[in-house]
Protein backbone atom coordinates (compact mmCIF):
# COMPACT_ATOMS: atom_id res chain seq x y z
CA UNK A 1 0.00 0.00 0.00
CA UNK A 2 0.93 3.63 -0.25
CA UNK A 3 3.20 3.24 -3.22
CA UNK A 4 5.43 6.24 -3.49
CA UNK A 5 5.06 8.14 -6.74
CA UNK A 6 8.39 8.00 -8.56
CA UNK A 7 8.81 11.76 -8.59
CA UNK A 8 8.34 11.89 -4.83
CA UNK A 9 10.70 9.01 -4.22
CA UNK A 10 13.39 10.69 -6.24
CA UNK A 11 12.87 13.97 -4.44
CA UNK A 12 13.13 12.29 -1.04
CA UNK A 13 16.34 10.70 -2.10
CA UNK A 14 17.96 14.11 -2.33
CA UNK A 15 16.64 15.62 0.87
CA UNK A 16 19.10 16.10 3.69
CA UNK A 17 18.78 13.70 6.62
CA UNK A 18 17.66 16.63 8.73
CA UNK A 19 14.87 17.50 6.30
CA UNK A 20 13.75 13.86 6.31
CA UNK A 21 13.51 13.92 10.10
CA UNK A 22 11.54 17.17 9.89
CA UNK A 23 9.03 15.36 7.67
CA UNK A 24 8.92 12.43 10.09
CA UNK A 25 7.98 14.89 12.82
CA UNK A 26 4.90 15.57 10.69
CA UNK A 27 3.97 11.91 10.68
CA UNK A 28 5.15 11.34 7.13
CA UNK A 29 5.49 7.59 6.76
CA UNK A 30 7.36 7.81 3.50
CA UNK A 31 9.97 9.91 5.22
CA UNK A 32 10.35 7.22 7.87
CA UNK A 33 10.82 4.69 5.08
CA UNK A 34 13.44 6.96 3.53
CA UNK A 35 15.33 7.24 6.83
CA UNK A 36 15.25 3.48 7.13
CA UNK A 37 16.52 3.03 3.59
CA UNK A 38 19.43 5.32 4.37
CA UNK A 39 20.45 3.98 7.76
CA UNK A 40 18.83 0.57 8.13
CA UNK A 41 22.01 -1.22 7.09
CA UNK A 42 24.32 0.75 9.37
CA UNK A 43 21.83 0.44 12.21
CA UNK A 44 21.40 -3.28 11.79
CA UNK A 45 25.14 -3.87 11.36
CA UNK A 46 25.79 -1.96 14.58
CA UNK A 47 23.05 -3.72 16.53
CA UNK A 48 24.25 -7.10 15.28
CA UNK A 49 27.83 -6.30 16.25
CA UNK A 50 26.73 -5.46 19.78
CA UNK A 51 24.06 -8.12 20.28
CA UNK A 52 25.38 -10.93 18.06
CA UNK A 53 21.89 -12.24 17.61
CA UNK A 54 19.65 -11.62 14.61
CA UNK A 55 16.36 -11.44 16.47
CA UNK A 56 17.68 -9.13 19.20
CA UNK A 57 19.35 -6.91 16.60
CA UNK A 58 16.05 -6.60 14.74
CA UNK A 59 14.30 -5.66 17.98
CA UNK A 60 16.86 -3.00 18.74
CA UNK A 61 16.60 -1.48 15.26
CA UNK A 62 12.82 -1.56 15.28
CA UNK A 63 12.58 0.08 18.68
CA UNK A 64 15.11 2.73 17.74
CA UNK A 65 13.22 3.67 14.56
CA UNK A 66 9.94 3.79 16.44
CA UNK A 67 11.54 6.04 19.02
CA UNK A 68 12.67 8.25 16.14
CA UNK A 69 9.10 8.24 14.84
CA UNK A 70 7.70 9.32 18.21
CA UNK A 71 10.36 11.84 19.07
CA UNK A 72 11.26 13.37 15.74
CA UNK A 73 9.72 16.64 16.90
CA UNK A 74 12.32 16.89 19.66
CA UNK A 75 15.24 16.52 17.28
CA UNK A 76 17.30 19.73 17.17
CA UNK A 77 19.26 20.05 13.95
CA UNK A 78 21.45 22.75 15.48
CA UNK A 79 22.70 20.34 18.13
CA UNK A 80 23.35 17.15 16.18
CA UNK A 81 23.31 15.63 12.75
CA UNK A 82 20.22 13.51 12.14
CA UNK A 83 22.42 10.48 11.53
CA UNK A 84 24.13 10.95 14.91
CA UNK A 85 20.76 11.31 16.61
CA UNK A 86 19.36 8.15 15.01
CA UNK A 87 22.44 5.98 15.51
CA UNK A 88 22.64 7.11 19.13
CA UNK A 89 19.10 5.78 19.59
CA UNK A 90 20.10 2.48 17.97
CA UNK A 91 23.24 2.20 20.08
CA UNK A 92 21.48 3.04 23.32
CA UNK A 93 18.80 0.45 22.63
CA UNK A 94 21.31 -2.24 21.67
CA UNK A 95 23.46 -1.60 24.71
CA UNK A 96 20.45 -1.70 27.04
CA UNK A 97 19.40 -5.00 25.48
CA UNK A 98 22.83 -6.57 25.63
CA UNK A 99 23.16 -5.67 29.28
CA UNK A 100 19.77 -7.07 30.05
CA UNK A 101 20.46 -10.27 28.14
CA UNK A 102 23.93 -10.40 29.61
CA UNK A 103 25.32 -11.32 26.22
CA UNK A 104 28.41 -9.22 26.41
CA UNK A 105 31.67 -10.61 25.22
CA UNK A 106 35.02 -9.04 24.84
CA UNK A 107 36.50 -10.79 21.91
CA UNK A 108 38.99 -8.88 19.87
CA UNK A 109 37.27 -6.52 17.51
CA UNK A 110 37.80 -7.10 13.84
CA UNK A 111 36.78 -3.66 12.85
CA UNK A 112 40.16 -2.01 13.03
CA UNK A 113 40.57 -2.74 9.37
CA UNK A 114 43.10 -5.53 9.09
CA UNK A 115 41.40 -6.19 5.80
CA UNK A 116 40.56 -2.87 4.22
CA UNK A 117 38.04 -2.87 1.40
CA UNK A 118 36.80 -6.28 2.43
CA UNK A 119 33.21 -5.22 3.07
CA UNK A 120 30.19 -6.70 1.37
CA UNK A 121 30.38 -5.98 -2.32
CA UNK A 122 26.91 -4.47 -2.49
CA UNK A 123 27.66 -1.81 0.10
CA UNK A 124 26.67 1.70 -0.78
CA UNK A 125 29.73 3.63 -1.82
CA UNK A 126 29.38 6.22 0.91
CA UNK A 127 29.12 3.50 3.56
CA UNK A 128 32.29 1.87 2.35
CA UNK A 129 33.97 5.23 2.27
CA UNK A 130 32.89 6.04 5.82
CA UNK A 131 33.95 2.63 7.07
CA UNK A 132 37.42 2.93 5.64
CA UNK A 133 37.80 6.46 6.93
CA UNK A 134 36.80 5.56 10.50
CA UNK A 135 38.83 2.35 10.50
CA UNK A 136 41.89 4.26 9.36
CA UNK A 137 41.39 6.77 12.17
CA UNK A 138 40.93 3.98 14.74
CA UNK A 139 44.20 2.38 13.68
CA UNK A 140 46.00 5.58 14.58
CA UNK A 141 44.83 5.58 18.19
CA UNK A 142 47.11 4.27 20.92
CA UNK A 143 46.15 0.64 21.66
CA UNK A 144 44.82 1.31 25.15
CA UNK A 145 42.56 4.10 23.99
CA UNK A 146 41.24 2.05 21.09
CA UNK A 147 40.60 -0.85 23.42
CA UNK A 148 38.61 1.30 25.82
CA UNK A 149 36.47 2.76 23.01
CA UNK A 150 35.81 -0.59 21.39
CA UNK A 151 34.95 -2.43 24.59
CA UNK A 152 32.59 0.34 25.63
CA UNK A 153 30.95 1.05 22.29
CA UNK A 154 30.77 -2.43 20.77
CA UNK A 155 30.99 -4.46 23.95
CA UNK A 156 28.42 -2.53 25.94
CA UNK A 157 30.58 -2.45 29.06
CA UNK A 158 30.15 0.34 31.58
CA UNK A 159 33.17 2.29 32.72
CA UNK A 160 33.12 0.51 36.09
CA UNK A 161 33.01 -2.90 34.43
CA UNK A 162 35.88 -1.89 32.19
CA UNK A 163 37.95 -0.76 35.14
CA UNK A 164 37.45 -4.11 36.77
CA UNK A 165 38.02 -6.12 33.61
CA UNK A 166 41.20 -4.28 32.69
CA UNK A 167 42.44 -4.02 36.27
CA UNK A 168 42.77 -0.25 36.09
CA UNK A 169 41.50 2.57 38.30
CA UNK A 170 38.29 4.05 36.98
CA UNK A 171 40.00 7.40 36.46
CA UNK A 172 42.37 5.74 34.00
CA UNK A 173 39.45 4.29 32.05
CA UNK A 174 37.69 7.64 31.95
CA UNK A 175 40.77 9.35 30.69
CA UNK A 176 41.39 6.71 28.01
CA UNK A 177 37.83 7.13 26.77
CA UNK A 178 38.06 10.88 26.79
CA UNK A 179 41.44 11.06 25.06
CA UNK A 180 40.48 8.34 22.60
CA UNK A 181 37.21 9.98 21.56
CA UNK A 182 38.79 13.41 21.36
CA UNK A 183 41.61 12.08 19.23
CA UNK A 184 39.19 10.18 17.01
CA UNK A 185 37.17 13.35 16.50
CA UNK A 186 40.29 15.28 15.51
CA UNK A 187 41.49 12.55 13.16
CA UNK A 188 38.12 12.43 11.43
CA UNK A 189 38.15 16.19 11.01
CA UNK A 190 41.47 16.11 9.12
CA UNK A 191 41.51 16.09 5.36
CA UNK A 192 41.46 12.55 4.10
CA UNK A 193 44.57 10.90 2.74
CA UNK A 194 42.78 10.46 -0.58
CA UNK A 195 42.55 14.20 -0.89
CA UNK A 196 46.15 14.78 0.02
CA UNK A 197 47.40 12.47 -2.70
CA UNK A 198 45.91 14.86 -5.22
CA UNK A 199 48.48 17.47 -4.27
CA UNK A 200 51.32 17.69 -6.74
CA UNK A 201 54.48 16.09 -5.47
CA UNK A 202 57.96 17.32 -6.20
CA UNK A 203 59.68 15.22 -8.81
CA UNK A 204 62.29 12.85 -7.45
CA UNK A 205 64.20 12.45 -10.68
CA UNK B 1 28.84 13.37 42.68
CA UNK B 2 30.81 16.62 42.41
CA UNK B 3 30.53 18.90 39.41
CA UNK B 4 33.99 18.11 38.08
CA UNK B 5 33.27 14.40 38.40
CA UNK B 6 30.12 14.95 36.34
CA UNK B 7 31.99 16.91 33.65
CA UNK B 8 34.35 13.95 33.43
CA UNK B 9 31.53 11.60 32.49
CA UNK B 10 30.93 13.19 29.10
CA UNK B 11 33.00 10.74 27.08
CA UNK B 12 31.57 7.73 28.89
CA UNK B 13 28.06 9.07 28.34
CA UNK B 14 28.75 9.57 24.63
CA UNK B 15 29.83 5.92 24.49
CA UNK B 16 26.81 4.75 26.53
CA UNK B 17 29.26 3.44 29.13
CA UNK B 18 27.43 4.63 32.22
CA UNK B 19 25.23 2.52 34.43
CA UNK B 20 21.61 3.71 34.79
CA UNK B 21 22.20 5.73 37.91
CA UNK B 22 25.27 7.51 36.57
CA UNK B 23 23.35 8.17 33.35
CA UNK B 24 20.51 9.84 35.23
CA UNK B 25 22.87 11.98 37.26
CA UNK B 26 24.75 13.02 34.16
CA UNK B 27 21.58 13.90 32.25
CA UNK B 28 20.39 16.05 35.13
CA UNK B 29 23.76 17.79 35.08
CA UNK B 30 23.63 18.18 31.31
CA UNK B 31 20.44 20.21 31.52
CA UNK B 32 22.34 22.86 33.47
CA UNK B 33 25.80 22.75 31.92
CA UNK B 34 26.42 24.46 28.57
CA UNK B 35 30.02 23.34 28.54
CA UNK B 36 29.04 19.67 28.76
CA UNK B 37 26.33 20.05 26.12
CA UNK B 38 28.84 21.48 23.67
CA UNK B 39 31.44 18.87 24.48
CA UNK B 40 28.89 16.10 24.28
CA UNK B 41 27.76 17.26 20.83
CA UNK B 42 31.25 16.90 19.42
CA UNK B 43 32.09 13.68 21.29
CA UNK B 44 28.80 12.06 20.28
CA UNK B 45 29.62 12.61 16.68
CA UNK B 46 32.98 10.90 17.17
CA UNK B 47 31.38 8.10 19.13
CA UNK B 48 28.71 7.55 16.49
CA UNK B 49 31.35 7.37 13.79
CA UNK B 50 32.27 4.01 15.36
CA UNK B 51 28.96 2.70 14.03
CA UNK B 52 30.31 3.10 10.51
CA UNK B 53 33.46 1.10 11.25
CA UNK B 54 31.36 -2.05 11.55
CA UNK B 55 30.49 -3.93 8.39
CA UNK B 56 27.00 -2.83 7.53
CA UNK B 57 24.64 -5.80 7.32
CA UNK B 58 21.49 -6.18 5.30
CA UNK B 59 18.58 -6.48 7.70
CA UNK B 60 15.92 -9.08 6.89
CA UNK B 61 13.61 -7.61 4.24
CA UNK B 62 10.51 -7.90 6.40
CA UNK B 63 11.95 -5.60 9.08
CA UNK B 64 11.26 -2.51 6.97
CA UNK B 65 7.56 -3.26 6.60
CA UNK B 66 7.28 -4.27 10.25
CA UNK B 67 8.65 -0.92 11.37
CA UNK B 68 6.40 1.01 9.00
CA UNK B 69 3.35 -0.98 10.07
CA UNK B 70 4.10 -0.38 13.74
CA UNK B 71 4.59 3.33 13.07
CA UNK B 72 1.31 3.49 11.18
CA UNK B 73 -0.47 1.72 14.03
CA UNK B 74 0.79 4.30 16.49
CA UNK B 75 -0.58 7.24 14.54
CA UNK B 76 -3.55 5.84 12.68
CA UNK B 77 -5.49 8.95 11.75
CA UNK B 78 -3.20 11.86 11.89
CA UNK B 79 -4.82 14.98 10.56
CA UNK B 80 -2.19 17.64 10.04
CA UNK B 81 -3.12 20.73 12.01
CA UNK B 82 -1.87 22.92 9.22
CA UNK B 83 -1.05 22.45 5.58
CA UNK B 84 2.10 20.40 5.20
CA UNK B 85 4.79 22.12 3.29
CA UNK B 86 4.61 19.47 0.64
CA UNK B 87 1.26 20.87 -0.49
CA UNK B 88 -0.46 18.65 -3.02
CA UNK B 89 -0.55 21.23 -5.81
CA UNK B 90 3.04 22.23 -5.42
CA UNK B 91 4.23 19.01 -3.87
CA UNK B 92 6.65 17.80 -6.47
CA UNK B 93 8.06 21.20 -7.20
CA UNK B 94 8.45 22.06 -3.55
CA UNK B 95 10.10 18.82 -2.58
CA UNK B 96 12.38 19.11 -5.58
CA UNK B 97 13.24 22.60 -4.45
CA UNK B 98 14.09 21.52 -0.94
CA UNK B 99 15.97 18.64 -2.48
CA UNK B 100 18.15 20.86 -4.61
CA UNK B 101 19.14 22.93 -1.61
CA UNK B 102 19.52 20.01 0.72
CA UNK B 103 21.83 18.23 -1.67
CA UNK B 104 24.65 20.61 -0.89
CA UNK B 105 24.16 20.17 2.85
CA UNK B 106 23.90 16.40 2.50
CA UNK B 107 27.11 16.26 0.47
CA UNK B 108 28.90 18.35 3.04
CA UNK B 109 27.72 16.27 5.94
CA UNK B 110 28.87 13.14 4.13
CA UNK B 111 32.41 14.36 4.17
CA UNK B 112 32.02 14.98 7.88
CA UNK B 113 33.37 18.46 7.71
CA UNK B 114 30.31 20.58 8.05
CA UNK B 115 31.52 23.39 10.23
CA UNK B 116 28.60 23.85 12.54
CA UNK B 117 30.23 26.58 14.52
CA UNK B 118 30.61 28.84 11.52
CA UNK B 119 28.93 32.09 12.41
CA UNK B 120 28.18 33.07 8.84
CA UNK B 121 26.15 30.26 7.42
CA UNK B 122 25.66 30.58 3.69
CA UNK B 123 22.29 31.61 2.35
CA UNK B 124 21.67 28.10 1.13
CA UNK B 125 22.33 26.68 4.56
CA UNK B 126 20.05 29.24 6.17
CA UNK B 127 17.31 28.31 3.73
CA UNK B 128 17.89 24.60 4.31
CA UNK B 129 17.76 25.10 8.08
CA UNK B 130 14.48 26.99 7.85
CA UNK B 131 12.97 24.36 5.54
CA UNK B 132 14.16 21.60 7.84
CA UNK B 133 12.73 23.27 10.92
CA UNK B 134 9.74 21.26 12.15
CA UNK B 135 8.10 24.49 13.32
CA UNK B 136 8.30 26.34 10.03
CA UNK B 137 4.91 27.25 8.61
CA UNK B 138 4.58 26.89 4.83
CA UNK B 139 2.65 29.16 2.50
CA UNK B 140 2.25 28.27 -1.13
CA UNK B 141 3.33 30.75 -3.78
CA UNK B 142 0.68 30.55 -6.50
CA UNK B 143 3.16 31.00 -9.36
CA UNK B 144 5.29 28.13 -8.01
CA UNK B 145 7.28 27.72 -4.80
CA UNK B 146 6.76 28.44 -1.15
CA UNK B 147 7.41 30.78 1.70
CA UNK B 148 8.46 29.09 4.95
CA UNK B 149 8.28 31.07 8.18
CA UNK B 150 9.49 29.90 11.58
CA UNK B 151 7.71 30.97 14.77
CA UNK B 152 10.49 33.50 15.39
CA UNK B 153 9.80 35.06 11.99
CA UNK B 154 12.85 33.75 10.14
CA UNK B 155 11.72 33.19 6.61
CA UNK B 156 12.89 31.58 3.40
CA UNK B 157 11.42 32.20 -0.01
CA UNK B 158 11.78 29.45 -2.58
CA UNK B 159 10.58 30.15 -6.11
CA UNK B 160 10.44 27.89 -9.11
CA UNK B 161 10.21 29.00 -12.71
CA UNK B 162 11.47 32.51 -12.08
CA UNK B 163 12.69 34.12 -15.30
CA UNK B 164 15.82 36.27 -15.14
CA UNK B 165 15.08 39.89 -14.27
CA UNK B 166 14.94 42.36 -17.15
CA UNK B 167 18.17 44.03 -18.19
CA UNK B 168 19.30 46.54 -15.59
CA UNK B 169 16.77 45.25 -13.10
CA UNK B 170 16.87 42.99 -10.06
CA UNK B 171 14.29 41.21 -7.94
CA UNK B 172 13.57 42.61 -4.53
CA UNK B 173 11.64 41.00 -1.68
CA UNK B 174 9.57 43.04 0.78
CA UNK B 175 7.92 42.34 4.09
CA UNK B 176 4.84 44.50 4.49
CA UNK B 177 3.09 45.06 7.79
CA UNK B 178 0.23 47.55 8.16
CA UNK B 179 0.74 48.55 4.54
CA UNK B 180 4.40 49.54 4.99
CA UNK B 181 6.81 47.41 2.99
CA UNK B 182 10.36 46.99 4.31
CA UNK B 183 13.12 45.88 1.95
CA UNK B 184 14.03 42.21 2.64
CA UNK B 185 16.83 41.69 0.15
CA UNK B 186 17.57 41.73 -3.56
CA UNK B 187 18.26 38.61 -5.55
CA UNK B 188 18.62 37.20 -9.02
CA UNK B 189 16.84 34.24 -10.51
CA UNK B 190 18.57 30.90 -9.93
CA UNK B 191 18.91 28.41 -12.73
CA UNK B 192 16.05 26.07 -11.76
CA UNK B 193 15.20 27.24 -8.32
CA UNK B 194 15.63 30.53 -6.53
CA UNK B 195 16.01 30.17 -2.77
CA UNK B 196 16.72 33.09 -0.50
CA UNK B 197 16.50 33.79 3.21
CA UNK B 198 14.69 37.07 3.88
CA UNK B 199 16.78 39.79 5.52
CA UNK B 200 14.03 40.90 7.90
CA UNK B 201 11.72 38.82 10.07
CA UNK B 202 8.18 38.10 8.94
CA UNK B 203 5.73 38.79 11.77
CA UNK B 204 2.39 36.99 11.86
CA UNK B 205 -0.09 38.51 9.48
CA UNK B 206 2.57 40.26 7.41
CA UNK B 207 2.65 40.03 3.63
CA UNK B 208 5.71 39.06 1.62
CA UNK B 209 5.98 40.73 -1.77
CA UNK B 210 8.39 40.50 -4.67
CA UNK B 211 8.90 43.24 -7.24
CA UNK B 212 11.37 44.02 -9.98
CA UNK B 213 13.41 47.10 -9.23
CA UNK B 214 16.36 48.93 -10.69
CA UNK B 215 19.71 47.20 -10.18
CA UNK B 216 20.85 47.61 -6.59
CA UNK B 217 17.31 47.69 -5.26
CA UNK B 218 15.41 50.51 -3.59
CA UNK B 219 14.12 51.43 -0.15
CA UNK B 220 10.53 51.86 -1.35
CA UNK B 221 8.98 49.67 -4.04
CA UNK B 222 8.59 51.48 -7.37
CA UNK B 223 6.88 48.64 -9.20
CA UNK B 224 3.83 46.48 -8.80
CA UNK B 225 4.47 43.23 -6.91
CA UNK B 226 4.09 40.12 -9.04
CA UNK B 227 4.22 37.84 -6.00
CA UNK B 228 2.11 38.46 -2.91
CA UNK B 229 1.96 35.97 -0.05
CA UNK B 230 -0.11 36.80 3.00
CA UNK B 231 0.85 35.01 6.21
CA UNK B 232 -1.60 34.05 8.92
Amino acid sequence: MNKTPPAMARAFAHLSDEAVVALIARSDEQALAELYDRFGRVAYGLALRILRDDALAEDAVQEAFLTAWRRADTFMPERAKASTWLLTLVHRRAVDLVRRENRRRAEPIETAGDRPGDGPADDLVWLRYERERVQAALRQLPDQQREALELAYYGGFTQSELAERLGQPIGTIKSRMFSGLGRLRDLLAEPEPGERTWEPRPSTT
Amino acid sequence: MGTQALHDLTAAYALDALDPEERREYEAHLARCDRCRDELASLSEASTSLAYAVDAAAPPPQLRERILAAARAERPNVVPLRPRWALPAAATAVVAVAAAIALAVWATSLSGRLDRERAQASDEERVAAILASPDAHPYGVPSGGLLAVTPSGEAALVLTRLAPARHGMTYEAWVAENGRPRPAGTFDAGRDVTAIPLDVPVPRGATVLVTQEKDGGTQVPQHTPFITVKTA
